[in-house]
């Protein structure tokens, strides 16, 4: 209960200095936070939610998404073989290395597109590498006596991926999905600031372009709220799919 | 010796027939100077239903001689036979019980779930594999933890539901590998006494390596003694003990006494032939044998 009160209270602390701080100093640039709330509740609840919010979750989540997919779909094989691993870390190394707006002016170029296809394979692209990685070391650490144990029932082909292999390795990929689900954030903002007629990131570059600090800290607050409540979704949902994992790890402690 | 049995008559038919044969077989890691020699020249052979121990020293090759057995590893030399057949792959007669079970059970599925892992491809019907699942965890006792996961279970019942599994999958021949060194003395004896009932209920031949010299007197009907590495049978020994075997009366018996003394001869006389070289080996060797 104390712990409750503690997480919530330091917040309100903070939006209570904000408040205090931005009525005293009275500078353009750093609106009431009183205006901001009553600007994003004029925006966002929910007025222009489905012009702009809806378009920048669907990116989100159709990019995050595709991200997953792929990334088990060549992080599971590279897992498990040595050669392909060879062959393709250099590659996957090189492309993680690219900072994402170095790559977003060709991304139009070569997607021949400004809406949602180039901006969700942009996210997708992004995201598939922390996803990738932590899904080819989690196949990779699986425990050799389980996998001679599957070996010597016979036990191979789909079955051993399905009932083996993904699951030893899901909790390292929910570790990547983590941190993929936050550059999804990040890429929503960076490609909607580009040749984009919806969107959060682009009401803020719209806004600031126009001298609208509110509504543009309105949209500030809203990346924040969307951010803050996808990690918590996704918390929600790995708690669920990997139960059994804490409970393992709580009486290996013992 | 004809394999004692404590099955029933109907069995004593089958009794001598060769269901396991091991060929000169060796293995050796690597090449050249670094190679290592595992295993030199190892010959036996085991017959149905017969209940066969293997001990040695410890770092002997014991498990990489039974891995080899299980087709998980290729021998370097030298051929194992299942019923006359070449094993090149790990063959449906044969099941595999390791010494970590904590490692060898999946902790993401129930105790069911893990039973029925090496059932799900064999061509059975939904019923006959429940059947068989529940069949065999009934045999070990754990028929109230079935849906339980294998991390909310004592070591002792986790090994249990790995021999389990083992049954479920219906093979000729059970290999383990030192399958009760990490469970406390009472849960050990415990173990020894329902892996004897399951051999005579599912009428299986064991494989059964070990570095514990009551272990392997105790339990099975004939004991082959390792030399040190790189590897050789030193002796075959039939162990004459009536069935039903107990862990008290069996081994008060003076012929319990005198067939585990002349075994513990036989490895001590192995350790202390093995030279000097290897005295770091020696004292681990005896730190896990019991005295």
């Amino acid at each position: 209960m104390a712990a409750i009160a503690a997480e919530i209270a330091v917040p309100l602390l903070i939006l209570a200095a904000w408040q205090a701080w931005t009525v005293h100093a009275n500078d353009p640039l750093f609106p009431r936070l009183s205006t901001i709330l009553v600007q994003f509740k004029e925006m966002w609840l929910f007025s222009q939610f489905h012009l702009h919010v809806v378009p920048s979750l669907i990116r989100i989540g159709a990019g995050f998404t595709l991200a997953v997919i792929i990334g088990l779909i060549i992080g599971i094989p590279l897992g498990l073989s040595r050669w392909g691993r060879l062959l393709a870390m250099p590659h996957i190394e090189w492309w993680r290395a690219m900072p994402p707006p170095a790559l977003l002016p060709i991304s139009i170029l070569l997607l021949h597109s400004i809406g949602d296809r180039q901006k969700i394979s942009f996210i997708a692209f992004f995201c598939l590498f922390p996803i990738l990685l932590n899904t080819i070391d989690g196949v990779r650490g699986i425990d050799p006596t389980l996998i001679e144990t599957t070996r010597s029932y016979g036990v191979g082909g789909f079955e051993r991926i399905r009932r083996v292999v993904l699951p030893a390795a899901l909790p390292q990929i929910f570790a990547g999905m983590r941190t993929s689900l936050s550059l999804a954030v990040i890429m929503m903002v960076l490609t909607e600031y580009f040749s984009s007629t919806s969107g959060v990131g682009y009401v803020l570059l719209i806004s600031k372009n126009t001298f609208q600090l509110a509504p543009m800290w309105a949209a500030i607050v809203l990346i924040g709220v969307l951010g803050y409540l996808l990690n918590v979704l996704l918390i929600l949902v790995e708690r669920r799919v990997l139960a059994w994992h804490r409970g393992w790890r709580a009486a290996a402690a013992q | 010796m004809a394999p004692r049995l404590a099955g029933g008559g109907g069995a004593v038919s089958t009794v001598g027939r060769r269901l396991l044969e091991i060929r000169h077989v060796s293995k050796t890691y690597g090449s050249g100077d670094s190679a290592t020699h595992a295993i030199a020249d190892v010959s036996f052979a085991v017959d149905d239903r017969e209940f066969v121990c293997v001990v040695g020293p410890s770092g002997c090759g014991k498990t990489t001689l039974l891995k080899c057995v299980g087709g998980l590893l290729a021998p370097t030399n030298g051929d194992i036979l299942l019923r006359g057949t070449r094993v090149t792959s790990p063959p449906e007669e044969m099941a595999l019980v390791f010494q970590e079970y904590g490692r060898s059970l999946m902790p993401w599925s129930t105790v069911r779930n893990n039973v029925l892992l090496p059932l799900r491809h064999k061509k059975l019907t939904r019923q006959k594999r429940n059947a068989l699942v529940e069949e065999a965890l009934e045999a070990v006792g754990l028929t109230p933890f079935i849906d339980r996961y294998p991390w909310q279970l004592s070591g002792g019942m986790q090994q249990r539901v790995a021999i389990a599994r083992a049954l479920a999958y219906q093979p000729a021949i059970l290999l383990m590998d030192e399958p009760f060194a990490s469970v406390d003395a009472q849960t050990r004896g415990d173990l020894e006494d329902l892996i004897l009932r399951v051999r005579e209920e599912f009428a299986i031949t064991i494989l059964f390596v070990t570095h514990d010299i009551d272990e392997s007197v105790y339990l099975s009907d004939r004991v082959i003694v390792l030399t040190h590495g790189p590897t050789e049978v030193k002796a075959s020994i039939d162990v004459d003990l009536p069935f039903p075997r107990d862990q008290i009366a069996t081994k008060e018996l003076p012929d319990f006494a005198h067939l585990r003394g002349h075994v513990y001869r036989l490895i001590k006389r192995e350790q202390v032939e093995s030279g000097e070289e290897l005295a770091a080996t020696l004292k681990t060797a005896t730190k896990g044998d019991r005295p």
